[in-house]
């Protein structure tokens, strides 16, 4: 008899459906698969009404996002052998709207990531004739690992803020604010702050740091909140004199 | 969305949660352990003397003021996660503690 | 297709619901009693200001039973604190020295060396 492994997974389909309820698969053991492996299995095999986002399947396209034994994963970076002892429990991302089955509603969190003009503003436009905006390797070292975002939303799941006030910025817009912040060549700090130093952007964060712990990119998104909130306090200040701080 | 007014709570918060850090451990270890012990017995003339000077009230003020407005900024976000909100009763409570705390220690400061 | 998205309750102890919600409480709940304590140090204050008497009192106040317990129990939340928030200042304000990062455990043990050293100024201060 080979091995097999139960897999619980949350349904809701809202034509049919007044409130989401757990569905029992049992699918073969493979020391080698991970978990989106076994949610292809039943949707190839035993149920093809089961709904969820997926595409790359290594860990870099940020669409296959779920809680999974509650704890905020990619499906396809949590391997089967680490859940062989007992159910395993699949649900959407928590702190989100479900969309359907394993799908959450997202339009929040593209409005958020928007919001904070996460593209890089000049302060001076040059001339092409004046050629590139230059910058050294240790110049990127100072934001580069907030430029490994992949948009997957664990960050926002993991996060009790995220969860106690729908209107907060979240972890991962607020990095990607700091990483044009800390870009050498931006110089839209300033611009960005009505969104980033408000009540909903840094300030809802209590350090929690549950959202660096489960990044699967190690982006830390709480680093780079906790130095949005230095810099925008001293700018804060800054403001206060007379002749205006960095406006 | 506007810039929030929070850096004037905050960065008096964050110089707290410092000196708690560095200072209050010590000075509980000396109320709390070494004067029950008699290792220590701050005499009034010593304690009086060093509140007497202006940095000593400085220093002395620090001491209880910072860490009591960290408590403060912190137990109010702790009790917006315990489901309390954020309302008007909860900041008053919490802030307005942290300053009676403030405001009774640079008075006696000021009266030694 | 008709939408319908679903939207699910939070419940109020969502924090019991994972171990590091969990600990992250505890870390917050020590601002309580660094509040707790310096409520003590200021009935310190305003005995000390209202003279000899009134502070000798508050020294034998702080020593007697009840008041060693509660400041042991001070203790341990203040140590906790101290050691959870020098654990994530390299995270708060990352270093750089000469063009190159200054490693996070630097700056940790450049903490505790300060810890170390404040803590030993207060006592020689206090007359120890």
């Amino acid at each position: 008899m080979s091995e097999t492994v139960t897999l619980e997974v949350l349904r809701y389909h809202p034509e049919t459906d007044s409130k989401p309820h757990f569905q029992s698969y049992t699918v073969p053991y493979h020391e080698d698969w991970v978990v989106l492996d076994a949610l292809n299995h039943i949707k190839d095999h035993l149920d093809g009404t089961l709904t969820y986002r997926w595409s790359c399947h290594m860990a870099v396209c940020g669409s296959c996002g779920m809680m999974i034994n509650g704890e905020p994963k990619l499906s396809c970076h949590a391997f089967l052998r680490d859940y062989r002892n007992g159910v395993v429990r699949i649900e959407p991302l928590d702190h989100f709207p479900i969309e359907r089955d394993l799908v959450i509603v997202m339009d929040s969190f593209m409005e958020k990531l928007s919001s904070v003009k996460p593209y890089m503003i000049v302060e001076r436009e040059k001339p092409l004739s004046e050629g590139e905006y230059l910058q050294t390797p240790a110049l990127l070292n100072v934001y580069k690992q907030y430029t490994q975002c992949i948009n997957c939303l664990l960050c926002y799941a993991a996060c009790p803020q995220c969860a106690l006030n729908q209107d907060f910025i979240g972890p991962a817009a607020l990095a990607l604010a700091h990483r044009y912040n800390l870009d050498s060549r931006d110089g839209g700090k300033d611009q960005r702050a009505d969104v980033v130093a408000s009540d909903e952007g840094i300030w809802e964060c209590t350090f929690v740091g549950a959202c660096s712990e489960v990044c699967p990119k190690h982006v830390d998104p709480a680093a780079a909140i906790q130095q949005t909130k230095i810099s925008a306090s001293v700018d804060w200040f800054k403001n206060l004199l007379p002749r205006g701080g960095s406006a | 969305m506007a810039r929030s007014n929070k850096p004037i709570l905050w960065l008096p918060f964050a110089a707290g949660g410092l000196v708690a850090a560095l200072i209050t451990p010590v000075l509980i270890l000396i109320t709390g352990m070494l004067v029950p012990l008699g290792v220590l017995h701050l005499p009034y003339e010593r304690m009086a003397a060093f509140a007497h000077n202006p940095i000593g009230k400085l220093i002395l003020l620090g001491i209880v003021a910072l860490p009591a407005w960290h408590a403060a900024h912190r137990l109010r976000m702790t009790a917006h996660d315990l489901g309390l909100g954020s309302g008007f009763a909860v900041k008053a409570a919490c802030y307005g503690a942290a300053l009676v705390m403030i405001v009774a220690g640079a008075a006696a400061l000021l009266a030694v | 297709m008709s939408r319908r998205p679903y939207v699910r309750e939070v419940r109020r102890a969502w924090w019991l619901g994972q171990p590091r919600y969990v600990v992250y409480m505890i870390r917050e709940l020590t601002s309580l009693f660094i509040g707790l304590y310096s409520a003590w140090l200021v009935i310190g204050l305003v005995r000390l200001a209202q003279g000899r008497t009134a502070w000798e009192g508050f020294l034998a106040a702080t020593s007697s039973p009840p008041a060693v317990l509660f400041q042991f129990v001070c203790l341990a939340f203040a140590a906790y604190h101290s050691i959870t928030w020098f654990a994530v200042t390299p995270k708060a304000m990352p270093l750089t020295l000469q063009g190159k990062p200054v490693s996070g455990n630097v700056i940790v043990a450049g903490h505790y060396a300060a810890w170390a050293l404040v803590s030993l100024v207060v006592l020689i201060a206090a007359g120890v």
